[in-house]
């Protein structure tokens, strides 16, 4: 790993030092900088001295269709460019049918989780005062979950929330000048899975980025967990993993591989596996 | 004196009323400002850029209703639900047709009396006959 990065950290020093803006296209899933800024496919040509006759052709025309474009985590819009903000690879994916532009965005990691709005997280009963319960979701400040936002909840049937319990939810609200608030309902007011978490159980910490690994589609790791025993596993998206399998020394097996899995290679995986089959 | 006033002066006298009223508003004096329509959305959520299974999964039938939900939530996001459902009907529309049709006999004789029972006869196979015309009172002829 050490010599692609020190290669990309070149290339990404040279342009910063040029001033040059490179363009996004060119950059996909190469490690970008914070710093740098990023051309959008629609600005490279007009950039280029040599595609001047090109440019006014296509301006007389018609209209030049601009589609939106969307930035995600770890690069802000800067004028009509993408200014890149956390240190990563890019990342981009194409409009899936209509929407148009596409999204584009950094895959970065961390330990430290954001609320963001519309994220399922698993979070710890801190405290329960009047009508609220305070929600310990591993950010700056601790969200808030009111007792009427459970499935089947009014003022005289309240839900069973005890402090300590754990609760799978999402964000209704949650930016950087307000409180972040829970709820465990969806639109509909259907739970969806959400609530509060059952007995027993292993509840452990993990980096974000392993996280949207092991909840991708074709995630390997969680194919061959669940040929293992009978197991149930919730993720949040802050970080924390819920486990439970039926005996202690399953559930702590299954705690350690999740964990280790993000820094083995697939060969070794596979080793660990077949030993605990065999046993 | 206000009795004097023809329509015409009154008028001019509003006008002026009006103008001074209206050079008395403050104003920004400004250059109109563009709106910039921007062509980019920044959006701090995952949730768009990758698509993500649902958070919980149970294996090999620990939980159920998580399996259950499983399929429900990951289903949503592919949405081959349609095809899933059509296919995994109990009792077919046919056999639901014919079952209602025997049952409206049958829970009719529940409710009718004993001399209506005559009414519901049943045929060889076993299906209600139709009903015959009920029987009046015939007047006795001389």
């Amino acid at each position: 790993m050490a010599p692609v990065m020190a290669e990309a950290a070149s290339v990404a020093a040279e342009s910063l030092g040029g001033g040059r803006a490179r363009a996004a296209r060119t950059v996909l899933d190469q490690v970008v900088l914070p710093g740098e800024e990023l051309l959008l496919p629609e600005q490279e040509d007009a950039d280029v001295p040599g595609g001047a006759g090109e440019k006014l052709l296509r301006l007389n025309a018609g209209a030049r269709s601009r589609v939106r474009v969307v930035c995600g985590p770890g690069l802000r819009r800067c004028g009509d460019r993408l200014l890149v903000t956390k240190c990563g690879r890019l990342r981009y994916k194409e409009p899936g049918s209509g929407s148009g532009g596409g999204v584009y965005w950094v895959d970065s990691q961390q330990k430290r989780y954001v609320p963001v709005k519309g994220d399922h997280v698993i979070g710890i009963v801190t405290a329960k005062s009047g009508d609220i319960f305070k929600i310990d979701i591993g950010g700056s400040e601790p969200a808030s979950l009111s007792y009427l936002a459970f499935e089947g909840a009014t003022k005289r049937n309240r839900p069973n929330v005890q402090v300590g319990d754990l609760i799978y939810g999402q964000f209704v609200v949650a930016n950087k000048d307000m409180e972040p608030e829970m709820v465990c309902i969806d639109s509909c007011g259907r739970a969806n899975g959400m609530g509060v978490i059952g007995q027993d159980g292993l509840l452990f910490k993990v980096t974000l980025g392993l996280i949207r690994k092991l909840l991708a589609p074709d995630c390997e790791i969680i194919q061959e967990v669940g040929k293992l025993y009978p197991l149930e596993i919730v993720f949040g998206m802050n970080g924390r993993i819920w486990v439970k399998a039926k005996t202690i020394q399953q559930t702590l097996i299954l705690a350690n591989v999740l964990e280790a899995c993000e820094h083995m290679t697939s060969d070794q995986r596979k080793q660990i596996f077949a030993r605990l089959a065999e046993s | 004196m206000q009795r004097g006033l023809d329509s015409e002066t009154k008028k001019q006298l509003e006008e002026e009323e009006k103008k001074i009223i209206s050079e008395e508003h403050w104003y920004l004096d400004l250059p109109e400002l563009k709106e910039k329509e921007s062509f980019i959305i920044e959006e701090q959520s995952f949730l768009l850029c990758e698509d993500l299974l649902y958070g919980r999964m149970s294996f090999r039938g620990f939980n159920p209703e998580v399996e259950k939900l499983m399929l429900q939530m990951n289903s949503k996001n592919k949405r081959e639900e349609v095809k899933d459902e059509a296919v995994e009907l109990d009792v077919s529309d046919e056999e639901m047709a014919r079952r209602y049709e025997t049952l409206v006999g049958t829970i009719g004789k529940k409710f009718a009396r004993k001399r209506d029972h005559a009414n519901y006869e049943e045929d060889e196979n076993g299906d209600i006959k139709p009903s015959k015309a009920k029987k009046m009172f015939l007047k006795p002829q001389d």
